[in-house]
C-alpha cells in the first residue's frame, strides 16, 4: 500500500477513515485539530459522506459519537485533553452502557503546555471509565492503532480511549496504509434498553463492565503494542509508554540497550510483563509523558525501597514533556552541549496578530475601565486570553471554557461593580450559553463582551456554530434586545466603542456587547483563496 | 547518512513550508524522516521552531538530542541564535540576516550579525534582498532553504521536484520564481562558505 506523510494526528484520522469510520465528532483544540480537519479534506470520507463538522463542544462531540454508535456505525469523538473535562460525564457513562459500532475517543494530552493550561493525563481517565487504552508510540502505531481500535471496541462492546500527545499529534513521519475496511451498516442494539440507564439497568450494566475487566486485562497482556525486549544487564529495567519508547531508543542508536526493556501501548498495564521486569530487575525507571501513571501504581503507597524510579523519586522532572535528552540523563548518559543561548536573545512571547479586532476592543476596554478600578475583569481561552500580557493587562482571569461569564456573575454576586466577561464567538457557543442563562435568570448586573471574529481563530479558523446568529441566541436566551449593542472593533470607532461600554457597564442587569469583525487571518485567507479563484477564471 | 535540522522563525514567516518542501524532497529520495512543528498559541507572532530528521536508518526520536543539530536554518536573525544548544560542535548556521521587529527590546541588529559571524560555519545571508533581486519578495524563505541546501545531503533536482508539487497550485509563474529563488539562495552558499571558512582560519 502507498506511504503517507503524515502528522501523528493525522495518522490517526487516516487510520480511523481507513478503519470504517463512519463520523468523526470535535471540538477544535490544540493538539487535537488536525484530525478533524484531515477528515474534512480527505477523498474517500467526502466519497462516503462520513459525517466531519465540528461540534458546539466536546460534550455534545461525544454524545453524537455515541449516537452514531447506537445506530451500529463507527464513530471517533476528538478533543485535547481539557475537552474530556467537559465531555466527562458521557465518556464515563458511555462505558456503562457499552456501545454498539465501535466507538473511539482520541484525546491528545499536551505535557509541557503549549497551548493549555494544564498537563492532565488522560490514562487516568481511561482507568477511571475501565476501558481498554491504546497509546501509539509513533505515527505509524498511531494509524494501526487507529484502524484496529473499532474492532477492539466492538469486541469488548465498549468505547476505546486512544491517547496521543503533542510531540506525536504534531510531527510528521512516513506512515503505511492497510485496507480500506467498508463501513458498518445501521443497526440497533440487541437489548433495546442498552442504553437506558436507570437505576436498576445501571447496575446491571456495570456488573457487566466489570465481569470484562480480567478479559480486557488479557487482551493487553497478548497485545502486540505491549513488548518485552530482554537485556542481559538486570541492574536496571525499563518501563517505556508510548513515545517515551522513542526516547529511550534514541539513547541507543544502534539498538544496542543492555537493559531489558518493557514497552507499553496498550492498557489495563500488562500485569504479567510488569512482573516479570520488576521481579527480575534490581532497579527500574519508568519512562512515561504526562503524569507517573504505570509509576505509581506499580510503586504503591507503602514501597520505600526506591526501587521503582521515575517521575516520583526525581529521576525524571515531575512536569514537563520528556525528550531525549531528560531520558539520557536520567540513564547516566552525557547530554552534549557545545553553545549557550548568547545573552542578548531576547523573549518572544505570542502576540495579538497586527489589524486584529481584539486590539480594538481591549484599547476601548482598557480605556472604559480607567473609570471604574482594575481587576473587574473575567476572560476566557482563544486568542484574545493574550489580552493578559503586555500592553493591554486587561483581564484578571483565563481558567475553562465559558468560566469568564459565570465568574463574573460570582464576582457580581459577591458585590463587584461593573463586573465584566470577555469571551469568544466560538468558546461562548461551547460553554458560555448556559452561563448567560444564569444571569439572565437573576438578572445578575454583569457586562458580557463576546469578541465576535466569525471563526475559532486560535486554533486556525475553523468554523463557528456562533457565526450570524449571537444576537438571536442571546435575545432567545432572555437578554433584553436594548442591552445587546453590537460594533465594529476599529480604530475609528474607538471613542463609540467606550461610550457604548460605559453605558452598559452602568446598567444594573444583563448586558452584552457584540464588536464583530472577521479574524485578519481566516479574512487575509479567504481573499486569496478568492483572488485565486479569479485568477484560474482568467485561464 | 542523517541529517538533523533546526528550523526556527518567527510564527506566520513560513518555516512549516521550509520544512514540508525538504520532507517532501527527503521523501523522494527514500529517505526516513521525522519533522516536529508547532502549532497553536505560539504560531501568533512568537518563536517557533521545527525539528526535522532525515535519515537513511530508521529515526526514532521526533525530537533532536542537544548537540547533535547538524544545521539551524532560521529566516531570523535572533531566532538562529536562540537553538544554539542544539548544534553540534561543527554544526553550520544559516541564517537570514533580516530582522523580525515585533517585541520593544530586539537586540541591537549589529550585535547580533557579530554573534552570528562568531560560527566558523555561518552563512548570514539577506534573504529578503534576494528575494527581491529575483522579483518574488515572499520567496525569502524558499531563497533560505537554497541557501542551506548545499549542506543536506539531498540532490537539487529533488527541491526542485518538491518545489513543483508544493506550488503548482498556484501557478507555473510562482513555480518558476521559486526556482529562481532556490538558486539564488544556494549560489549565495556556496561563494560565501569557502569566503567564511578561510576567513576565520586566517
Amino acid at each position: 500500500m502507498e506511504k503517507l506523510l503524515l502528522l501523528g494526528a493525522e495518522a490517526i484520522a487516516q487510520g480511523a477513515i481507513d478503519g470504517g469510520m463512519s463520523g468523526v465528532y470535535a471540538y477544535p483544540g490544540t493538539p487535537s485539530t488536525e484530525i478533524t480537519e484531515y477528515v474534512q479534506i480527505n477523498k474517500i470520507a467526502i466519497e462516503r459522506n462520513i459525517h466531519r463538522n465540528w461540534s458546539a463542544n466536546e460534550k455534545t462531540a461525544v454524545e453524537a459519537a455515541l449516537g452514531m454508535s447506537y445506530a451500529g456505525k463507527r464513530a471517533m469523538a476528538c478533543m485535547k485533553h481539557v475537552g474530556l473535562n467537559v465531555a466527562a460525564d458521557p465518556f464515563i457513562n458511555a462505558a456503562i452502557t457499552g456501545v454498539n459500532g465501535g466507538l473511539v475517543i482520541t484525546v491528545a494530552d499536551d505535557p509541557s503546555m503549549h497551548s493549555s493550561q494544564n498537563e492532565q493525563d488522560s490514562r487516568f481517565y481511561g482507568k477511571f471509565a475501565m476501558i481498554p487504552m491504546l497509546e501509539p508510540s509513533n505515527q505509524q502505531e498511531a494509524y494501526d492503532m487507529a484502524y484496529e481500535s473499532f474492532e477492539l471496541s466492538e469486541k469488548f462492546k465498549i468505547p476505546v480511549l486512544i491517547r496521543i500527545t503533542t510531540r506525536l499529534s504534531h510531527s510528521r513521519s512516513g506512515v503505511k496504509r492497510k485496507e480500506l475496511k467498508p463501513e458498518n451498516s445501521l443497526s440497533y442494539p440487541e437489548d433495546p434498553i442498552q442504553f437506558v440507564l436507570l437505576p436498576s439497568n445501571a447496575r446491571k450494566r456495570y456488573k457487566g463492565l466489570l465481569s470484562i475487566q480480567s478479559a480486557i486485562e488479557e487482551a493487553a497482556e497478548k497485545s502486540k503494542y505491549n513488548q518485552y525486549f530482554d537485556g542481559k544487564d538486570k541492574s536496571l529495567g525499563i518501563i517505556a509508554c508510548g513515545i517515551a519508547y522513542n526516547y529511550l531508543m534514541e539513547n541507543y542508536p544502534e539498538r544496542d540497550c543492555p537493559y531489558p526493556i518493557l514497552k507499553i501501548g496498550q492498557y489495563p498495564m500488562p500485569y504479567s510483563f510488569l512482573d516479570k521486569i520488576v521481579k527480575e530487575c534490581e532497579k527500574i525507571l519508568v519512562l512515561e509523558d504526562g503524569y507517573p501513571f504505570v509509576e505509581e501504581q506499580i510503586k504503591g503507597y507503602f514501597d520505600k525501597s526506591g526501587k521503582i524510579t521515575g517521575r516520583l523519586s526525581g529521576e525524571i522532572p515531575r512536569d514537563g514533556e520528556l525528550n531525549p535528552d531528560i531520558v539520557g540523563k536520567a540513564l547516566g548518559k552525557e547530554v552534549r552541549k557545545y553553545f549557550d543561548v548568547p545573552a542578548i536573545i531576547k523573549n518572544r512571547p505570542p502576540e495579538l496578530c497586527s489589524g486584529c479586532a481584539h486590539r480594538d476592543i481591549y484599547n476601548a476596554l482598557n480605556e472604559t475601565m480607567k473609570e471604574f478600578g482594575k481587576q473587574k475583569v473575567f476572560s476566557d481561552i482563544g486568542c484574545y486570553t493574550l489580552g493578559a500580557l503586555p500592553p493591554w493587562n486587561a483581564i484578571n482571569s483565563c481558567v475553562d471554557m465559558g468560566a469568564s461569564i459565570t465568574m463574573a456573575k460570582g464576582a457580581a454576586d459577591a458585590g463587584v461593580r461593573p463586573s465584566v466577561a470577555v469571551i469568544g464567538d466560538s468558546t461562548f457557543t461551547h460553554s458560555g450559553m448556559t452561563a448567560l442563562l444564569d444571569c439572565v435568570y437573576e438578572n445578575t448586573p454583569v457586562t458580557i463582551i463576546i469578541a465576535d471574529n466569525a471563526t475559532t481563530a486560535m486554533t486556525g479558523g475553523q468554523t463557528s456554530p456562533a457565526t450570524g446568529r449571537l444576537e438571536e441566541i442571546c435575545i432567545g436566551l432572555g437578554v433584553k434586545p436594548e442591552h445587546v449593542r453590537v460594533l465594529t472593533p476599529l480604530p475609528k470607532f474607538h471613542e463609540e466603542m467606550v461610550k457604548v461600554i460605559r453605558e452598559e457597564l452602568l446598567y444594573e442587569g444583563v448586558s452584552v456587547i457584540i464588536p464583530r469583525r472577521e479574524c485578519i487571518q481566516t479574512a487575509t485567507r479567504s481573499k486569496k483563496e478568492q483572488k485565486a479563484k479569479e485568477g484560474e477564471l482568467v485561464k | 547518512m542523517k541529517s538533523d535540522i533546526i528550523l526556527s522563525g518567527v510564527g506566520g514567516q513560513g518555516i512549516v513550508s521550509i520544512a514540508a518542501t525538504i520532507a517532501m524532497a527527503a521523501l523522494d529520495n527514500n529517505l526516513n524522516i521525522k519533522q516536529s512543528e508547532v502549532h497553536g498559541m505560539s504560531q501568533r507572532g512568537g518563536a517557533v521552531y521545527s525539528h526535522l530528521r532525515i535519515s537513511d536508518k530508521e529515526i526514532s526520536s521526533d525530537l533532536i538530542p542537544m548537540g547533535t543539530a547538524d544545521i539551524i536554518i532560521s529566516v531570523e536573525p535572533m531566532e538562529s541564535l536562540r537553538y544554539l544548544p542544539w548544534l553540534k560542535e561543527d554544526g553550520w548556521l544559516v541564517t537570514n540576516s533580516t530582522p523580525f521587529i515585533n517585541i520593544p527590546d530586539y537586540p541591537d541588529i549589529k550585535t547580533l550579525h557579530s554573534e552570528i559571524e562568531k560560527f566558523t560555519n555561518h552563512i548570514l545571508i539577506n534573504a529578503d534582498e534576494i528575494a527581491r533581486q529575483v522579483k518574488s519578495p515572499r520567496s525569502s524563505n524558499i531563497v533560505m532553504l537554497g541557501a542551506a541546501s548545499p549542506f543536506l545531503e539531498i540532490p537539487i533536482e529533488n527541491f526542485e521536484q518538491a518545489i513543483k508539487k508544493i506550488f503548482s497550485r498556484k501557478g507555473e509563474k510562482i513555480v518558476e520564481l521559486n526556482i529562481e529563488a532556490l538558486h539564488a539562495g544556494r549560489e549565495f552558499s556556496i561563494a560565501h562558505r569557502k569566503e567564511n571558512v578561510s576567513a576565520q582560519l586566517k
